[in-house]
């Protein structure tokens, strides 16, 4: 009589079998999800027919025939269609968001720092500042900006008026257009490589201190380069060829202003706006990073004698880092999403004109709706993905 | 939000019930449910406005209250519906609302690609510019280089660009999701006119702190028929809709009031006899009860009527009928015969 441990394990069930199991489970699943998606979409497609509502995406291609104050590259209602006015739309959403990142940015860190300094009177503001700024809906204050800037600037025809160049009204800020003539082009060329050699230089500076212990000027080169090459350009180009960019002033003609450049209300009240709110939570998440390096690094670097200001860039806000950065994607995923309150401060973001106008117009709700979460989803997914990429980098490196 | 959630459910509506809406449902669902529901503007005095107490007035709210009483024999039986211009087809679409009568154009591609019917015209407007008195405008023909306050989502939007394209002038549009939003901005000086019907012009000057401040331009630089709609393939629904603006308009042209359809009833002139059902049977024939008219003029009027008291004499507005005369008084107004 053979042992149990002798006996060939039974050759269990093909059911029994867990291997097998999850296998069949991932399969039903995704038929069935599949399956899921597809009777929605062949019933959409049917009912919408069936109800004589327009489907497809042709209406991309259909001439839109309604204005738009606000774009960044040619649009016009004669011309134009439903695609370009998407396109108008995904690029006013793109710049106040980049833009309002940038700012919030800055003025979150500045805050959040402040609200950690010794100083009583700033640590307090700052923390009056967060209390109230991340304690009110954003739409009321998106509507307080747009409100308060309209009201406090004066019609066009009383404008602020700068040197006859600059003009400031409820019509927005007037700005001076610069027209680009031959070698133009050379001129930001310049600047990109001010930029360039100012990291080249950045980098080797870096290394000769790490090696020698000397310093060499790195911000002082670095304007020099980045401001200073331009200018160069532009002074010889002017010499030699004629000035290459002048500038198109505004003036007041009827009404309002022409030529020129505009920035308008709708604009800064949204750049405003979302850039004080998140700031307001990005001062908190900096907070809380600076306060998640131990006490310790920042004694051990004041006994080897750094200064605070260094203490501060070369020891905590490093490490800081690492705890601020995926907090800080979220804030920046949130300011980028809630451009999309501009609908109410008729700011033309690609809310507004696209699921505003464009649905209204063409009543396709299904495909507007759809494309318009896709692009959402898409920005974000990128942002997460540049902030990950950024985030691998400053952890911490194990050796 | 409120557009996310209706177009979330025209979405799922339009994608998961496996046969769409069946072509008699309205009038069953109506019943059912015991009350209309009525896609309304947000406010637009003289069309259709609550006031404090929630109660709401005006010409196309009447028309509304009007159906519920062909129905129900009761006006109140009626639910109102806010709805922003760029959200009120989705909600009809979705079968938010059983039927949109909010100032709305009638237009071709609103008509055959929307998904829906319009069943009449119940105010012929035309669209008008508002501006400050001080800017020494007399004419729309000047306004080039205005900026114009307008609503998204309106055919306003479009004959505004078409307008001044025609008219080689440069302008500048800034527009708001709200007919308020719209008009506070005018207000703060952000544009130096506004546009809308001028119906709307004049219920919106009404809203102004200073209404002598601003004038009406006199152009009138589009058609806008504005009539109530209903969702595409429920015929008999539209029938309903229809002939109660028409049983209205008939009653004004035979001189049936909402004082007087009680003696009406014993009238004589086969006209009326046939309006108030005494005679044939045409409320069976769209599925309510032969003393359907009777019902609308009893409660709520005949056109005339709702007209003086909304828009007309008896309002803020002092609305001329103009137009919007019967046609045999010089107007467009025009139903066919009940026979």
């Amino acid at each position: 009589m053979p042992t149990i441990a002798e006996q060939a394990p039974a050759r269990a069930s093909l059911l029994y079998d867990p291997k097998v199991r999850a296998i069949a489970y991932q399969v039903v699943l995704t038929v069935v999800v599949v399956g899921l998606i597809y009777t929605a979409a062949s019933n959409a497609v049917a009912n919408l027919r069936a109800a004589r509502i327009a489907s497809g995406f042709g209406f991309l291609n259909t001439t839109s025939g309604f204005d738009i104050n606000q774009t960044l590259i040619p649009y016009s209602a004669a011309g134009s269609t439903y695609g370009e006015a998407f396109i108008v739309g995904l690029l006013n959403t793109l710049v106040v968001a980049v833009i309002g990142i940038f700012f919030a940015t800055i003025l979150g860190f500045t805050v959040g720092i402040a609200r950690l300094s010794k100083n009583w009177m700033i640590s307090k503001l700052a923390m009056v500042y967060v209390e109230v700024i991340r304690n009110l809906p954003l739409l009321l204050q998106l509507l307080f900006w747009y409100v308060a800037v309209l009201a406090a600037l004066p019609g066009p025809r009383q404008a602020v008026n700068v040197g006859d160049m600059f003009f400031l009204s409820n019509r927005g800020l007037l700005l001076p257009a610069p027209i680009l003539h031959t070698g133009a082009r050379l001129i930001p060329a310049a600047f990109v490589i001010g930029i360039v050699a100012t990291i080249v230089f950045a980098r080797w500076a870096r290394r000769q201190q790490e090696a020698t212990g000397r310093q060499y000027p790195v911000g002082l080169t670095a304007v020099g380069l980045i401001l200073g090459l331009p200018i160069l350009v532009w002074l010889l180009i002017g010499l030699f060829v004629g000035n290459p960019i002048t500038f198109d002033v505004p003036r007041l003609q009827g009404f309002n202003f022409r030529g020129g450049m505009q920035v308008f209300p709708e604009f800064v009240a949204l750049l405003v706006g979302l850039t004080t709110y998140t700031a307001g939570f990005i001062a908190e998440v900096v907070r809380a990073g600076i306060l998640a390096v131990s006490k310790g690094q920042t004694e051990a670097a004041s006994a080897l004698g750094l200064r605070p200001g260094h203490i501060l860039r070369l020891v905590v806000i490093p490490q800081a880092m690492r705890v601020i950065i995926p907090p800080l994607t979220s804030q920046y995923l949130n300011l980028t999403k809630n451009s999309s309150l501009a609908v109410a401060i008729g700011y033309p973001d690609l809310v507004q004109i696209f699921m505003g106008t464009v649905l209204n117009q063409t009543g396709q709700a299904v495909e507007v709706v759809a494309i318009t979460m896709a692009v959402y989803l898409t920005i974000s997914l990128l942002t997460s993905a540049v902030m990950n990429v950024y985030n691998r980098r400053m952890a911490i490196v194990e050796r | 939000m409120k557009r996310m959630i209706a177009t979330i459910a025209i979405g799922l509506a339009a994608s998961l019930s496996a046969t769409a809406a069946s072509a008699q449902a309205t009038l069953n669902n109506v019943k059912q449910k015991g009350f209309l529901t009525c896609g309304s503007n947000t406010g637009l005095a003289g069309f259709g406005v609550p006031d404090a107490q929630g109660n709401w007035t005006g010409l196309d709210v009447d028309l509304c209250r009007a159906i519920a009483a062909a129905i129900f024999n009761d006006p109140t039986k009626v639910r109102f519906i806010p709805l922003s211009a760029k959200d009120r087809f989705t909600a009809l679409q979705s079968g938010e609302v059983d039927v949109l009568v909010r100032n709305t154009t009638w237009t071709m591609s609103r008509d055959t690609q929307l998904g829906l019917d319009f069943t009449g015209v119940n105010y012929y407007d035309g669209q008008g510019f508002m501006v400050r008195k001080k800017l020494g405008v007399s004419s729309a023909k000047e306004l080039n280089g205005a900026s114009v306050c307008t609503q998204q989502g309106t055919t306003t939007e479009l004959n505004l660009a078409d307008y001044f394209r025609a008219n080689n002038m440069k302008y500048e549009v800034v527009a708001f999701v709200g007919a308020d939003e719209t008009f506070d901005a005018y207000n703060a000086g952000r544009c130096d006119a506004f546009t809308t019907d001028a119906s709307g012009l004049y219920a919106t000057r009404l809203k102004a702190a200073s209404p002598e401040e601003h004038i009406v331009l006199p152009e009138i630089i589009s058609k806008e028929p504005l009539g109530p709609s209903v969702r595409h393939g429920d015929n008999q629904w539209g029938d309903i809709v229809r002939w109660t603006h028409y049983a209205m308009l008939n009653a004004e042209e035979l001189g049936v009031t909402k004082a007087n359809v009680d003696q009406m009833t014993k009238n004589d002139n086969p006209e009326i006899k046939r309006l108030l059902g005494s005679e044939g049977k045409f409320g069976e024939a769209i599925g309510l009860t032969n003393d359907w008219a009777l019902r609308i003029v009893k409660h709520v009027g005949n056109y005339a009527e709702i007209f003086e008291k909304n828009v007309g004499s008896g309002s803020q507005l002092k609305i001329q009928r103009g137009q919007n005369a019967l046609w045999t008084k010089g107007g467009l107004q025009y139903a066919p015969p009940v026979r």
